[in-house]
């Protein structure tokens, strides 16, 4: 049955956001800390452990494979009620703060991935004469 | 006849919110192909169509949540709010490899660290250059380059004034959408195309809805993998802001 699928994803959800919360309040900030990524190894681990007993039909996959499918639709909802205004009407200031901080961030990117990379196989990339 | 169909799209704003989207996310996937030959994704062209309809909602209604705030378009609000996306962001971890996301696993904790420190700096700084250069106002401008979430609950904790924190949320803001728009161009020259780079990527810049309306764009079997660690990146800043990121400020500046 879909419904099962769809079940599964929103009960690792709701224990996702929980544990998020009262993380949060366990180190008294005012927010939910990594409730998504929770909720998300939950459904890794739910799903690899069904899988494994063999208890992940087709049909009960569907019910989640659906709300993966609609993710894309679900951020250009989410991109439409920005408050975008606000964040132009924030001023260079705002603006070259925000900006700065997502060039130097990504920038830096390659240097963090490499650490505790194993060695990468040399490639030969110099050609004999 | 017009008072009948404006009450049934109204109270069912959700079905209203669906079309709307499927009709922006049709048109943006035409246009990509028509025009760029899918050179630029269809999910970025829609999602800058998304930003694109929420200023203008925004400058004619004065609200602060884009289309949200027409009432036809209420139901965008819904499909697009917090229940909804974390829905949709927890499927896509649907038959994602533990394995990859042990590999990453050193990379991604320092890319967490890292991000929120550099952002911060380069917000403080900005902020002092701008003349906001006591530390409660520098720490809260630096506080909203980390999120804007971050950001308010950082001014709200060490006092900061209203303006400031309306600047330090502006900053985040621009932020999260530079990199929904931006990083699809520059995927291919830092190597964002596999699985811990994506999760250095979530690291690094933190915005939830900036780095999966990315990912989307470049590739959407990454989406899981930069959520999984931006998830975690608004609790750290939250955790660090007011606390040693603030005290830090205050011992440079005074």
């Amino acid at each position: 049955m879909v419904i099962y699928g769809t079940a599964l994803l929103a009960a690792c959800v709701l224990v996702g956001l929980f544990i998020g919360d009262t993380l949060g309040v366990a180190i008294g900030v005012k927010a939910n800390v990594g409730g998504i990524g929770f909720a998300m190894l939950l459904l890794i681990f739910a799903s690899e452990y069904l899988r494994g007993k063999n208890l992940l039909p087709q049909p009960t996959r569907e019910g989640v494979y659906f709300w993966s499918a609609i993710y894309i639709p679900v951020v250009v909802a989410m991109a439409a009620q920005q408050n975008v205004v606000a964040a132009l009407k924030g001023g260079p200031a705002a603006i070259l703060a925000g900006t700065l901080a997502v060039v130097i961030s990504f920038a830096l990117i390659p240097v963090i991935e490499r650490i505790g990379k194993e060695k990468p196989v040399l490639q030969s990339s110099v050609v004999p004469e | 006849m017009e008072k009948i169909l404006l009450d049934v799209l109204t109270k069912n704003s959700l079905l209203m919110g669906f079309a709307v989207i499927g009709v922006t996310v049709w048109f943006s996937y035409w246009l990509s192909n028509r025009f760029t030959r899918g050179r630029l994704h269809g999910s970025a062209i829609a999602i800058m169509m998304g930003l694109a309809m929420a200023y203008v909602s925004g400058v004619f209604t004065e609200g602060q949540k884009g289309v949200a705030d027409v009432p036809l378009l209420a139901g965008v609000g819904l499909m697009g709010g917090a229940m909804f996306r974390d829905f949709a962001i927890t499927a896509t971890a649907f038959g994602v490899q533990f394995s990859e996301i042990r590999k990453a696993g050193l990379s991604g904790i320092v890319s967490l660290f890292a991000g929120v420190l550099v952002s911060f700096v380069v917000g403080a700084a900005v902020a002092a250059a701008f003349g906001y250069n006591d530390a409660v106002s520098m720490a809260t401008i630096g506080a909203g380059a980390v999120t804007y979430i971050v950001g308010p609950v950082t001014g709200a904790a060490i006092g900061a004034s209203s303006d400031v924190i309306a600047l330090s949320i502006a900053a985040g803001l621009v932020k999260s959408i530079l990199v929904m728009v931006g990083s699809p161009f520059f995927a291919r020259t830092i190597g964002l195309d596999n699985p811990r780079t994506a999760m250095v990527f979530g690291g690094m810049m933190g915005t939830t809805s900036g780095v999966c309306g990315a990912l989307a764009a470049i590739d959407p079997k990454l989406v899981p993998y930069g959520a999984m660690t931006s998830t975690f990146y608004t609790g750290l800043g939250c955790l660090m802001g007011p606390s040693v990121l603030f005290l830090a400020t205050q011992a440079l500046v005074g």
